[in-house]
């Protein structure tokens, strides 16, 4: 184990973490998609890190790009695809008003 | 830096972090599209977990290069049913996606409470019963019925 590793390692972690936090936060869907991919996308970083190239192989195409594939396509399917959040509601918290900019 | 943080702590501390946000992201949400978000950040946690269950920081890769003697090598055998979960974890993501396209079809909504009170009105319509849980006619008598006089003074008197 070098520095070097545990210093990515760590902000690999804070960027999972950030991102999964994200997901729950921001108030438009197609950035939570977004960020779903991010969280899938920095594991795949981090099993390359943990010697388990051919799991970060399958993560990073599977999980990072069909995943999203399918769950764009359910977006618009859904109805929920819109590039503006304005209107829809945030999740966890109570929309403020109607001027609120989505993060 | 201080050498009491390790690589397994920060590691560790990532795969329960993420299990633990899933986890709450399937309880609180209120729209059911995030739910199925949460569900996913939830099994990528689980997957760091299996695959950090066979990790050593002294290894290799566990691909075999020469025959003769070789370094020590991580686990493979958690990393080949990781890449297992990973792609069950689609196909569930894709059912999952598929319930909830057919539920904005027959019910025109997807925020969870909406979805419950109308699948419950629904239920209750085709068997033919009365709800037993509903917002606007509760089931037990409601004022609740006075105190009886023993237990006036302990509960602070008449109201």
């Amino acid at each position: 184990m070098t520095q070097i590793e545990l210093w990515m390692v760590m902000l690999l972690a804070l960027m999972v973490l950030s991102a999964a936090v994200m997901v729950l936060l921001v108030k438009n869907h197609i950035a939570a998609v977004a960020a779903a991919s991010v969280v899938s996308l920095g594991l795949a970083l981090l099993f390359v890190l943990m010697r388990a190239p051919d799991v970060a192989m399958t993560e990073a195409a599977v999980g990072a790009g069909l995943s999203s594939l399918i769950l764009a396509l359910a977006l618009r399917r859904l109805g929920l695809w819109r590039v503006d959040g304005v209107k829809t509601q945030v999740n966890l918290i109570k929309a403020k008003g109607e001027g609120h900019q989505d993060a | 830096m201080m050498p009491e943080i390790s690589l397994e702590l920060i590691l560790y501390t990532t795969a329960l972090g993420l299990i633990s946000i899933g986890l709450a992201g399937v309880v609180l949400s209120r729209h059911l599209f995030r739910m199925v978000l949460a569900l996913v950040i939830a099994e990528a946690g689980a997957n760091l977990m299996l695959v950090l269950a066979g990790y050593r920081w002294d290894a290799v890769a566990p691909i075999l290069t020469t025959l003769g003697e070789h370094p020590p090598m991580v686990d493979p055998v958690p990393q080949a049913m990781v890449l297992t979960a990973i792609v069950i974890g689609v196909g569930i993501q894709a059912l999952a996606v598929s319930i909830l396209i057919r539920i904005r079809q027959r019910y025109g909504t997807l925020d969870r409470s909406q979805v419950a009170e109308r699948m419950d009105a629904e239920i209750a319509d085709t068997a033919g019963i009365p709800r037993d849980v509903s917002q606007e006619s509760p089931l037990g008598e409601r004022p609740l019925p006075s105190l009886p006089d023993s237990t006036v003074e302990i509960r602070g008197g008449h109201s």
